[in-house]
């Protein structure tokens, strides 16, 4: 028979399964940069994630449409040629928080990371590629017609 | 299980596995305000970790300029049909989840 209490252990015992299965693959890379996430200025949070300012590439490759109808979804797609790439960051200068995302590359995984953002107005979107041997940017404006923050 | 918000695709081709993955999330930047006007606190996916066989094959650190309903694609070499996905996210409010997705 299907009691109340049995059916309560059974969510409980199943949760805790959950959670221990949330525990397991937490072999994190590095930790949420929330200096870097949280900064208003494009620089700073430049600053927090690398140790030297990235130079101008064209090994990096970033996708992202001329005019954006919809500020709220703008998708990007970053790829590098690069060698051993260890993470992508995408950044748009016009937001309140211009680091979007940061996106760390093991290796066996190609250098190549699409996302969907938003932009609150036109303005300049960068993509930053980390590698053993220093870091690269690329950069492209995007014409924002509606804003994606507020509405 | 808590009720999954991610919707994963993973192909396998030549060797390597395609993998998009959607979570369907309101992605909150704190930035807004409610018909009051006060603020609405932010609640966003801060990580999401995606493993195969154990090995991390992508990290994805997220900031409130993500899109509502976060999309992610990228490809990692190995990866046969049929071999499971580990999707772990974590909430800047604490809050996580591991989901699994098979590799087709």
């Amino acid at each position: 028979m299907i009691s109340r209490r049995s059916v309560l252990k059974a969510v409980f015992t199943g949760g805790a399964i959950a959670g221990l299965g949330v525990m397991m693959p937490r072999i994190a890379l590095a930790a949420w940069n929330a200096t870097a996430f949280e900064t208003d200025s494009q620089d700073a949070a430049m600053d927090a994630m690398y140790d030297s300012a990235p130079a101008a590439s064209a090994d990096v490759n970033l996708k992202a449409p001329d005019i954006a109808e919809n500020g709220a979804v703008v998708p990007v797609t970053v790829s590098s040629g690069l060698a051993g790439v260890k993470s992508i960051a995408v950044f748009v200068e016009g937001n309140p928080q211009p680091l979007a995302a940061q996106f760390f590359i093991p290796a066996g995984t190609k250098a190549q990371a699409s996302c969907r953002i938003r932009m609150g107005k036109t303005s300049a979107v960068t993509a930053v590629v980390e590698t053993a041997s220093g870091t690269f940017s690329a950069s492209k404006e995007v014409k924002v017609t509606i804003g994606g923050c507020g509405g | 299980m808590a009720k999954g918000i991610i919707r994963a695709k993973a192909k396998a081709k030549n060797g390597n596995t395609s993998v998009k993955i959607m979570a369907k999330h309101d992605m909150e930047t704190g930035n807004r305000k409610d018909k009051k006007g006060n603020k609405i606190p932010a609640k966003f996916i801060q990580t999401m970790v995606v493993a195969y066989n154990g090995k991390t094959v992508m990290e994805a650190h997220l900031g409130t300029a993500v899109s509502k309903n976060p999309y992610l694609a990228f490809t990692f070499e190995g990866g046969a049909k049929g071999d499971q996905l580990e999707i772990t996210w974590t909430e800047n409010t604490g809050t996580s989840s591991t989901e699994t997705a098979k590799v087709r």
